[in-house]
């Protein structure tokens, strides 16, 4: 292969004068981390509440939850950044558009709030799931015990539906990680961006991807072994589920 | 709101969108999944082979694809190909590779490791018993599979691997940070061209959502009939 290999590279200073391109990639995965912290919040929140809503005993709920599902997992999530980006500043009033487009850090907050959207369906399709793997009786013993249907959510269906759905969870987390990568379209910076703006700065692309990969790979294994751990910390004894 | 909405920027740029830019995304579609399959069941085969190195390699190359995003391995690919085109034939420099072969072969290779796993879920789902009957009545292995395996397996695994075809119809939209006119690409060309960003994204998000509930409905009715079939 005619390809000039330099893995000193990495050590060689960045053309941002703030250190080198190893900190120019570790910088990348922060930002990468951070965004998809905020966005598994805004999934979780989401999910939990459009998942709850499809189960409910209610129509207006259950279209309402229905629609945002289809809405969110029908369109590719990166004509979704474009519409948040894009169209929607368009959209609002003028004065509101102004502000969407003058936000300090607007890329970052339109990518975690774009992909955590986009995720809230996936996680609320598992949360309906989970739900809707207990066995019937649960809910009415709840109903019988006087409970309201807030509280049989609260106390009875979501702590098992959760448990559940963790191993699922799990990699819909995963999937917020790498979703974040679909920002480097607006501009935000990164893992993957940094690690293609570093191709472009140096031609080593190989050593660049190499590195961002690694990166990749690790955030992963972190979440995977976080995730086992909080499963275990959180099974019941004596039930299946959740061990 | 809607009042400066230029309706006709879209009209007069279909033919762009769908003759250069959706012909391109459903091509894109419709021969990764093709491959896709192929590879992942061929991969698939491998996961579950008694011969360790062979599952160890399709293990490796499936986790790890699949812990990667998207656009990394379209930058991986779009960078490594014309490398791995010399490689094989061996010339002196970097093979020239089209845009559309460079996606093509890119989603292959990544959507088999997602099929891979569909491909083994439907394999395990096939009692062992009949490959035991198969090897009683002296089928070899790829007889085994060919007649009694993979057919059932296929067929079990349908709604999910159309489920998965939509997934890869929707992430096609991503050779975008290639600069490829695909259906978003030729719709980001207009939208940048004539100013008219709100009309463009707007109809492109119509015309995915359009396209992928109508087959996520289509997967739906299908699953419901293969569920009482069995």
């Amino acid at each position: 292969m005619s390809y000039n290999w330099n893995w000193g590279i990495f050590w060689e200073a960045s053309p941002e004068g703030t250190g080198n391109y190893f900190d120019m990639l570790l910088s990348g995965a922060r930002w990468t981390i951070v965004t998809a912290l905020i966005a598994w919040i805004i999934a979780l929140t989401f999910g939990a509440l459009i998942g709850v809503a499809r189960t409910l005993p209610s129509k207006w709920a259950n279209g309402f939850a229905t629609a945002y599902v289809e809405f969110f997992r029908n369109i590719p999530i990166l004509v979704q950044l474009f519409l948040w980006y894009f169209v929607l500043p368009e959209l609002l009033p003028r004065a509101a558009g102004m502000w969407m487009k003058q936000l300090p850090n607007a890329a970052f907050w339109t990518t975690a709030f774009g992909v955590g959207l986009y995720m809230s369906a996936r996680v609320a399709e598992q949360v309906r799931a989970g739900i809707n793997a207990l066995p019937r009786g649960q809910g009415m013993a709840g109903k019988a015990l006087g409970l309201t249907t807030a509280q049989t959510y609260r106390y009875v269906l979501l702590p098992m539906a959760f448990r559940i759905i963790l191993p699922p969870l799990t990699s819909e987390f995963l999937n917020t990680i790498k979703n974040t990568s679909v920002g480097l379209t607006i501009g935000l910076l990164e893992l993957t961006g940094r690690a293609r703006s570093m191709q472009e700065f140096t031609f080593q692309v190989f050593e660049a991807f190499t590195a961002a990969t690694l990166l990749y790979l690790l955030i992963n294994a972190v979440v995977v072994v976080g995730m086992r751990f909080l499963e275990m910390r959180v099974a019941i004894p004596g039930h299946s589920v959740g061990k | 709101m809607f009042a400066t909405f230029d309706f006709d920027v879209i009209w007069r740029s279909l033919p762009y969108l769908f003759f250069d830019g959706m012909r391109f995304t459903l091509m894109l579609t419709l021969l990764a999944t093709a491959g896709g399959v192929i590879l992942g069941t061929l991969l698939a085969l491998m996961r579950l082979s008694s011969i360790k190195p062979l599952s160890w390699i399709a293990a490796a190359y499936s986790n790890t694809l699949r812990s990667l995003p998207l656009v990394l391995v379209i930058f991986w690919f779009y960078f490594l190909i014309p490398y791995i085109g010399q490689w094989i034939t061996g010339a002196s420099r970097p093979m020239a590779v089209g845009a559309f072969t460079s996606a093509l072969v890119t989603f292959t290779l990544f959507e088999a490791a997602y099929f891979s796993e569909i491909m083994r879920a439907g394999i395990q789902s096939i009692p062992r018993g009949q490959q035991s009957a198969g090897y009683a009545l002296g089928l070899t292995y790829w007889q085994n599979m060919r007649y009694v395996v993979l057919p059932q397996a296929f067929r079990n695994m349908l709604p999910v691997l159309l489920t998965q075809t939509i997934i890869l119809f929707q992430d096609t939209s991503l050779v975008y940070v290639l600069s490829i006119t695909d259906f978003l690409g030729a719709a980001s060309k207009i939208a940048q061209r004539d100013g008219r960003l709100v009309e463009m994204y707007l109809f492109a998000a119509v015309i995915y959502f359009a396209i992928s509930f109508a087959l996520s409905r289509l997967v739906k009715r299908l699953q419901a009939r293969t569920a009482i079939a069995r």
